[in-house]
């Protein structure tokens, strides 16, 4: 038998195990109460990690709205684009060398790819991310091949922006570009957009931006944690939908008719800038809203260039001003027609009454003079041949005051209402307004405003609607631009309701003989638009009329084109064809100088177009 | 037959099937975090693993422990010895070196040397002739005692293990009355070493796992996906487990190998993702239990060899429960430390379950002449 050691004495340790025991308990309670605050406090947050840990989400981007044109010749569409994705959490060493070298990347953008992945913070790294967008042929058929060997890439199609008649109704239709933090925080809801995403920055393409962006839909995937898809499996923890998907934009027909568009770019093709609108005279319908020149609606959407920009604001001719509706200018003699109106209907003077011409005339110490010795001419002749003389003598019986009531029944200096991009209200000076700006009150601001100079400003739009009023008997409508808009379940919606500003509230019969002097202006041998009447064609009636351009003092030597610039406006506005008035239109011509030299026979060219070698407008 | 009387009467059944339900959930936890993978059969190791550490557990029952104090010195010297053959034989697994080659198995003698270091103190312990007021001059012995393999094993380098051992010693001698001068000294002695550790003996990559782990603590995610990312999946992996669990081999975060380690170091993750709360409050408790009971027997032992052994076994279990638990949870730095019998592993199931098998001895042996 061994002999084993002797018991030794235990009473030192005794008075120890209790405190260890309670140090143990506490120690393991530490760690139930922190595992009950993980999992029972923080369980949704764990919980939404681990679902998105083990879910790749592939983003379905809606396909926007497609626009067109009343005959539904497509004016905005889109076109497939081939975008780069990637899921940075996914990366594996050599990926960024080789994506560079399937795509042909240079090696700054190489060297700009590893930054971009190396700088990014971790919680956007399980968020796929934009790398590429609209990648060539080449690069696709590149990269597609070895898409297996890439779990961090997706190769998304997005539907791109395209316009197929590209600079034509820029304005009108506007264009896109990427969201800013501004837009994002303005979005009701804050899912709608993301960084990257598009929005209609102008024209119809942002005042229908709601109504053509649709609603964006994804697909997830499971995948593990090297972000190898995993194909029908699909854990029963998992609580979020697979699919979701996308809602096309609804479609947006407008009342605009690209061929009249393209007539009118044919027909300003001498002119380096101008404008023209024409109007359908029963609804207030645009059929044309034409300004040159225009911006690059592509060249918008991918963000200028500072020194782009300046060059653009820079230009003379104004590519980024909407001259049809955002620019005023004297309306010239195209405003007679309202002197004209004001005097008849208050009966203020006889219109068979004829006084001389003499080419000029003198009040006080001034001279005013006339475009040329009329001889003897009435209220008819001097519309028809726009007599100066005998209008300054009409303003001084009219007064200020009546013209400035009537301009405003037909709708100049107030907003016409078309509601796509930002529109001027044109200028109407009263004599309270001269009173307050010059002093006192003379008569030869009136005498200038009869005659559409002076202080009078007006839009091409406003001109082209009082237009339509006077063709259709003195309803002045609101313009408009959308036929119908069309849902993505094919139903329609705000189908056109022509929408009535007022009447006018002038007699028929003063319109009726203010539409025969308009006819007269082109068809007479004297009329000041006779040279460009469509002969055997399409009749047209107009008012000519030739704005002053002011405001241009000491710029005369800026460069050799200089000149140009100094040059009057040439304006046109009336409506056709005569025997059954379908449309009013006014075009002008900047710095085009007289306007039945220059504005009337693109009026009288495009009217022949439209309605001399339309089939359909012969049918109805 | 002294020996089936003992059995008979005297098997502590509340430790063995504390003990065996601890081993099984163990395995069944296994089974589901390899269920998808290539090691599919490592429950099936794992299971002979088991059996053999059962068996050696159940030969260290059957010799009465004071055999054990009397070669207290043989197994020490055995233990550090082995210690020093794995610079000589050893293989080197991620920069340190930790493993004997034995046959077809892999031993790790640091496992081991938790044991001899117990036995050593406790042999110690028992011949001194000291019952209270002790001061620091009474430490130097087991601090050399501690010093030799704890240097061994720092060498290697394995911190974690070599932290144990500390723990193990500090824990042991919290049994004996040291006076309060002694341990405000120590302390002292602590805040000073503490920096001069970090600056000149951490390596980077265990720095790496402490900033790691700080950062997450004061929400700067600076780098998810290395350290700190293993300590974020393992919460994600708990926290989405809620009360009740996604249910037995259910777990999205140990499927798709988002748990680094799983059936290592993380093996609590899978358990608290499957099971939940509630699993998790079970398994705990059964930790709890197993060093309660642990305290129970060192209370009730005969003699001072009894006692240490029972109270070092207890800590050994305890400290690496807790420092693997708190790792897991987010509440320590990822250090590399099993949990005891829930963990694959051939070396820490056995050196534990010799463990456990003196804590048996002494339970058995407390009522004998």
């Amino acid at each position: 038998m061994i002999t084993l050691s002797q018991r030794r004495e235990v009473g030192e340790f005794r008075k120890r195990y209790r405190w260890m025991a309670l140090f143990v308990v506490l120690v393991f309670g530490g760690i139930i109460v922190r595992v009950a605050q993980v999992q029972l406090f923080q369980r949704d947050r764990w919980s939404g990690i681990a679902q998105q840990n083990i879910t790749k989400t592939l983003e379905l981007p809606a396909t926007r709205g497609v626009i067109r044109d009343i005959e539904g010749r497509v004016v905005a569409s889109n076109r497939p684009s081939y975008d780069v994705y990637a899921t940075p959490r996914l990366f594996q060493e050599g990926d960024v060398a080789r994506i560079a070298s399937l795509m042909e990347l240079s090696a700054e953008e190489e060297a700009a790819l590893q930054t971009r992945m190396d700088d990014l913070p971790l919680n956007r790294r399980t968020h796929q991310l934009e790398l590429y967008s609209d990648i060539d042929r080449e690069q696709l058929a590149g990269l597609e091949t070895h898409l297996a060997e890439l779990p961090a890439l997706d190769i998304i199609t997005v539907p791109l922006r395209d316009y197929p008649y590209a600079t034509l109704g820029a304005h009108l239709i506007g264009y896109l570009n990427e969201v800013n933090a501004d837009d994002l925080e303005r979005a009701a809801d804050p899912s709608t957009y993301r960084a990257g995403d598009r929005i209609g920055r102008s024209g119809l393409e942002k005042r229908y931006e709601p109504l053509l962006m649709g609603s964006r839909g994804f697909r997830r995937v499971v995948v593990d944690a090297r972000g190898r898809a995993l194909s029908g499996t699909q854990p029963d923890s998992l609580e979020v939908a697979m699919l979701k998907k996308p809602v096309p934009g609804h479609g947006i027909q407008l009342t605009i008719d690209m061929r009249l568009m393209e007539a009118f770019d044919r027909a300003f093709r001498q002119h380096p800038s101008g404008a023209a609108v024409v109007v359908d005279i029963h609804t207030g319908a645009v059929r044309a809203l034409y300004s040159k020149p225009v911006y690059d609606p592509n060249e918008m959407s991918s963000g200028l260039s500072t020194k782009r920009y300046a060059e653009l604001t820079s230009d003379p001719f104004r590519p980024l001003i909407d001259k049809t509706m955002y620019e005023t200018y004297f309306p010239g003699s195209t405003f007679k027609v309202v002197t004209a109106l004001a005097a008849l209907q208050d009966a203020v003077v006889d219109p068979s009454q004829r006084i001389e011409c003499l080419g000029s005339l003198k009040i006080g110490r001034q001279k005013f003079r006339c475009n040329k010795r009329h001889e003897w001419v009435d209220l008819y002749d001097s519309i028809v041949q726009s007599c100066n003389v005998y209008f300054w003598e009409l303003a001084e019986e009219v007064g200020i005051e009546r013209i400035t009531r009537y301009a405003r029944a037909f709708g100049f200096g107030e907003h016409s209402g078309i509601g796509v991009n930002s529109e001027a209200k044109g200028f109407l000076a009263t004599r309270a307004w001269y009173t307050e700006h010059y002093g006192a009150f003379r008569i030869g601001y009136t005498l200038n405003t009869a005659i559409g100079q002076g202080n009078t400003r007006v839009t091409v739009l406003q001109l082209a609607m009082a237009n339509a009023a006077i063709a259709n008997g003195g309803t002045l409508y609101e313009p408009q631009v959308v036929q119908n808009v069309t849902a993505p379940d094919g139903s329609l919606s705000d189908t056109f309701q022509p929408r009535v500003k007022r009447e006018v509230g002038v007699s028929p019969e003063h319109l009726d003989m203010m539409r025969h002097a308009l006819v007269d202006v082109v068809e007479q041998e004297s009329g000041t638009a006779y040279a460009a009447r469509n002969k055997d064609g399409v009749q047209v009636a107009g008012k000519t009329g030739t704005a002053q351009v002011v405001g241009r003092k000491g710029r005369s030597e800026e460069s050799s084109s200089a000149w140009y610039l100094d040059r009057s406006h040439g304006w046109f506005a009336g409506f056709a064809p005569v025997d059954d008035p379908q449309v009013a239109f006014a075009v002008l011509v900047e710095h085009g100088g007289s306007g039945g030299a220059s504005a009337a026979p693109i009026a009288t060219s495009v009217m022949q177009q439209y309605f001399g070698e339309q089939p359909s407008a012969e049918a109805e | 037959m002294a020996l089936g009387r003992t059995i008979r009467d005297d098997f502590d059944w509340p430790l063995f099937i504390a003990v065996s339900t601890i081993a099984l959930f163990g395995v069944l936890n296994l089974y589901s975090a390899t269920d998808s993978g290539t090691t599919s059969d490592a429950y099936v190791q794992q299971l002979y693993w088991l059996v053999l550490a059962f068996g050696v557990a159940g030969l260290t029952v059957a010799i009465d422990y004071r055999h054990f104090e009397r070669y207290g010195g043989v197994i020490y010297g055995g233990c550090v010895l082995a210690l020093v053959l794995v610079f000589v034989l050893g293989r080197s697994v991620r920069g340190s070196t930790r493993w004997i080659a034995l046959g077809g198995f892999s031993l790790q003698p640091s496992e081991l040397m938790k044991i001899g270091l117990i036995i050593a103190l406790a042999k110690y312990l028992h011949h001194d002739t000291k019952t209270g007021g002790r001061t620091l001059a009474d430490l130097i012995i087991p601090g050399l005692i501690l010093a030799l393999p704890m240097g061994l094993v720092l060498l290697q380098p394995d911190l974690g293990t070599a932290m144990m051992l500390a723990f193990i010693f500090a824990s042991i001698m919290m049994l004996t009355q040291l006076k309060m001068r002694s341990v405000v000294t120590l302390l002292a002695t602590f805040v000073v070493a503490a920096p001069v550790t970090w600056f000149y003996l951490l390596k980077d990559y265990q720095k790496e796992r402490v900033t790691a782990f700080w950062d997450r603590l004061d929400g700067t995610h600076t780098d998810l996906l290395d350290s700190g990312w293993h300590t974020q999946q393992s919460l994600v992996a708990i926290g989405s487990g809620g009360l009740t669990g996604k249910g037995f081999t259910q777990g999205t975060q140990t499927r798709f190998r988002f748990l680094p380690d799983q059936h290592t170091d993380f093996p609590f993750p899978v358990w608290a993702e499957e099971h939940g709360f509630l699993g998790a409050v079970l398994l705990i408790s059964l930790y709890l239990f197993l060093v309660l009971w642990a305290l129970r027997i060192a209370s009730q032992a005969k003699d001072r060899f009894g006692a240490v052994v029972a109270v070092g076994v207890g800590a050994m279990i305890f400290w690496q429960t807790v420092v693997n638990l708190g790792m897991v949870s987010g509440l320590l730095p990822v250090v590399g430390m099993t949990l005891p019998l829930f963990s694959y592993g051939g070396s820490s199931l056995l050196s534990t379950m010799l463990g456990l098998g003196l804590l048996m001895n002494v339970s058995m042996r407390r009522f004998s002449h």
